[in-house]
C-alpha cells in the first residue's frame, strides 16, 4: 500500500504519440465525414437507397417565410432547426444536414471534404496499425487493457464507483480500472476497425475485389449506416473520455499522456 | 511548484492554439494550393492500393432482377438544353452517329443500329453516387472492348475519353460540356459497356440517351451520359481543365473507386 506521493511512468512513447495523432486524425475525419454526409443527408439499410423510406434523414422545409430543419428517424420527425436539417441563420440556413461549424470545409464542398477524408483515412490506418502492432508486440494489450476474471466480477461495483465520481488512489490508480479497460478495448478493437471496414464497404472498387465486405454488413447502404453509427459511438466515447479526464485530475492525466509521468496520490492514511 | 505552473500555462496555451487552429485553420487551409496538393497525394495511394489489392478482372457484384430500384435517381443533366441534341431526341436518334477516333488505326462512325447489331452484355448492377446513395439498374450495351478492338488502338493510347452532349457547366461553350476519361484497365473490363438500354427499355433521356458509359467499379460521375464521341489519347493534361473529366476539373478525384 503506497502511502506517499509517487510518480510513475504510465504511458509509453508509442502510446502517447499514436494517441495524439489519432485524436487529431479522428477530428478531421469526423468533420470531413459530416461534410460528405451532407451531400445526401439520409441513411438506409440494404444494398440500395429506398428514397421513400430512409432510416434517418434530415431536410430543410420551407414553412411560410422561414426555413425549418427537420430530422426523421424511423418515420418519426423532429424539429431540429438551427442544428440539423437547416443550419444557422448566420449563413442563410444553407446547410441541409449538419451545421457549418461541424463540417470541413465549413461551406458546402463535397470534393474538398472527400480529399480531407481520404488523406486522413490513410493517416488513421497507418497510425492505427502502428499502435496495434506495438500493443501486441509489447504486451500493452494483454498487460494493460485485458481485464482479469476478478476485474470482470468487479464491473457492477466499478459502475457504482464511477456514478459517484470516486476514483481509485494508491496502487489501484496505477492500472486502468475495469470500465476503462473494456471501453478502450471496444474502441481500439471494435469501433475503429469497424470504421475502416465499413468505409471500404462503401468503395465500389473494393466491393468488386472483396464482395464479402457487402455480405458482412448487409449491403453498401447498410455499410454507410453502420459507418455513421460507429462514428457516433466514437463521438460518445470521446465525450465521456474527455469528461473523465477533466474530473479525475485533468493536469495529471494530460501530463501523463504528454510526458508519460503520472502522479499517484497516496491512499487515505490515519494521522 | 513554479515548474508546475509553467507546465499548466504551457498546456493551456497549447490547447488554445490547437483549438483555434482546428476551428479556424482548416477552413483557410482548404483554399491553399499546397494543401490541396498534399491531400491529393492520397488519391494516388488509394488508386495504387486498390489496383494492387483488386484483380483487374474482378467483377462488380451483379444483382437479381427483383432488386432493381423502382425509382432510379437521375443526377447531373437530365435533359440537355442543346438544339442539336434535342433534334436527335425528336427523331429517335435515327441519324445520330457515335464517332471513335484519336490514337486508333481505324476511326469509327457508328449509328445506334450499328451498335445494337454488335455483341452485347446485360448486367444488373449497383450505381453508387459520390453523394452517398445507391440505386440498382439493369443495363444492356456494347462492351467498350469490342469497339476498341474494331478501331485497333495505337500502342501509345493510354486513356479513353468520352465527350458528351450536355452543357452541365452552363457556359454555352465546349468548355462547359461534360466529359470523362478512364484508363485501359477499366476500358477493357468486361463490365465496361456503352449502354443503350436501361431496365429492358430504350435508355431514357434522363439517364443519358442514346448512349451512357457504365464503369461498374467506380462512382456514378465516371459513367458519362449522352456520349457523342470517344477518343483514345496518350495523356489528359491538354484536355479542357487537364484533370480528365468535368467533375475532376472541379476538384473531384479522377480515380473514383472509393
Amino acid at each position: 500500500m503506497s502511502t506517499q506521493r509517487d510518480i510513475i511512468y504510465r504511458h509509453a512513447g508509442t502510446v502517447r504519440l499514436t494517441h495524439w495523432i489519432n485524436a487529431l486524425v479522428l477530428l478531421v475525419l469526423l468533420m470531413s465525414g459530416l461534410q460528405i454526409f451532407n451531400a445526401h443527408p439520409a441513411l438506409y439499410f440494404g444494398a440500395k437507397s429506398d428514397f421513400d423510406d430512409p432510416v434517418l434523414s434530415m431536410q430543410a422545409v420551407q414553412e411560410g417565410d422561414k426555413i425549418v430543419g427537420t430530422t426523421t428517424v424511423f418515420g418519426r420527425t423532429f424539429d431540429t432547426t438551427g442544428v440539423l436539417g437547416a443550419g444557422s441563420a448566420e449563413r442563410g440556413s444553407e446547410d441541409r444536414g449538419f451545421p457549418w461549424w461541424a463540417t470541413l470545409p465549413g461551406h458546402r464542398d463535397l470534393a474538398m471534404g472527400r480529399r480531407w477524408h481520404f488523406f486522413f483515412a490513410w493517416l488513421f490506418v497507418i497510425n492505427g496499425l502502428a499502435y496495434l502492432f506495438y500493443s501486441f508486440i509489447s504486451g500493452h494489450l494483454r498487460r494493460d487493457l485485458t481485464p482479469t476474471r476478478s476485474e470482470l466480477k468487479h464491473v457492477p461495483a466499478s459502475i457504482a464507483e464511477h456514478a459517484r465520481l470516486k476514483f481509485p488512489k494508491g496502487d489501484e490508480a496505477k492500472r486502468y480500472n475495469v470500465l476503462q479497460k473494456l471501453s478502450y478495448l471496444v474502441v481500439v478493437l471494435v469501433l475503429l476497425p469497424l470504421m475502416l471496414l465499413t468505409g471500404l464497404g462503401m468503395s465500389p472498387g473494393m466491393d468488386a475485389g472483396y464482395p464479402l465486405l457487402l455480405d458482412i454488413f448487409g449491403g453498401r447502404q447498410s455499410a454507410r449506416t453502420i459507418h455513421f453509427l460507429a462514428a457516433s459511438g466514437i463521438v460518445i466515447f470521446v465525450a465521456v473520455h474527455i469528461f473523465m479526464v477533466l474530473i479525475s485530475g485533468v493536469f495529471n492525466n494530460l501530463r501523463s499522456m504528454i510526458t508519460g509521468r503520472y502522479v499517484i496520490e497516496p491512499t487515505e492514511t490515519k494521522p | 511548484m513554479s515548474g508546475k505552473i509553467d507546465r499548466r500555462g504551457f498546456l493551456k496555451r497549447g490547447l488554445a492554439i490547437t483549438s483555434a487552429a482546428l476551428l479556424g485553420g482548416c477552413e483557410g487551409l482548404s483554399d491553399q494550393p499546397w494543401v490541396k496538393r498534399v491531400l491529393d497525394s492520397a488519391e494516388n495511394l488509394t488508386r495504387f492500393s486498390q489496383r494492387t489489392l483488386v484483380s483487374s478482372s474482378a467483377l462488380a457484384r451483379e444483382y437479381a432482377e427483383d432488386e432493381i430500384s423502382p425509382k432510379f435517381r437521375a443526377n447531373g443533366s437530365t435533359n440537355p438544353d442543346d438544339s442539336a441534341y434535342q433534334a436527335h431526341v425528336a427523331n429517335g436518334f435515327a441519324d445520330w452517329t457515335l464517332t471513335l477516333g484519336g490514337l486508333v488505326e481505324q476511326p469509327l462512325a457508328l449509328s445506334l443500329a450499328d451498335l445494337r447489331k454488335m455483341p452485347s452484355r446485360t448486367q444488373v448492377t449497383r450505381h453508387d453516387c459520390v453523394e452517398g446513395w445507391s440505386c440498382i439498374g439493369k443495363w444492356k450495351g456494347v462492351p467498350l472492348k469490342a469497339l476498341l478492338e474494331e478501331a485497333r488502338l495505337k500502342p501509345e493510347a493510354r486513356y479513353i475519353v468520352f465527350y458528351c452532349a450536355d452543357d452541365l457547366g452552363e457556359t454555352g461553350t465546349e468548355a462547359g460540356k461534360y466529359y470523362e476519361s478512364i484508363g485501359m484497365i477499366d476500358a477493357v473490363h468486361p463490365q465496361t459497356i456503352l449502354a443503350y438500354e436501361m431496365n429492358g427499355e430504350t435508355l431514357p433521356v434522363a439517364h443519358g440517351a442514346p448512349l451512357r458509359l457504365r464503369v461498374e467499379r467506380q462512382l456514378g460521375y465516371k459513367m458519362a451520359k449522352y456520349v457523342m464521341a470517344i477518343e483514345a489519347v496518350a495523356g489528359l493534361a491538354d484536355l479542357r481543365g487537364g484533370r480528365g473529366g468535368f467533375w475532376e476539373d472541379r476538384g473531384y478525384e479522377w480515380y473514383a473507386g472509393i
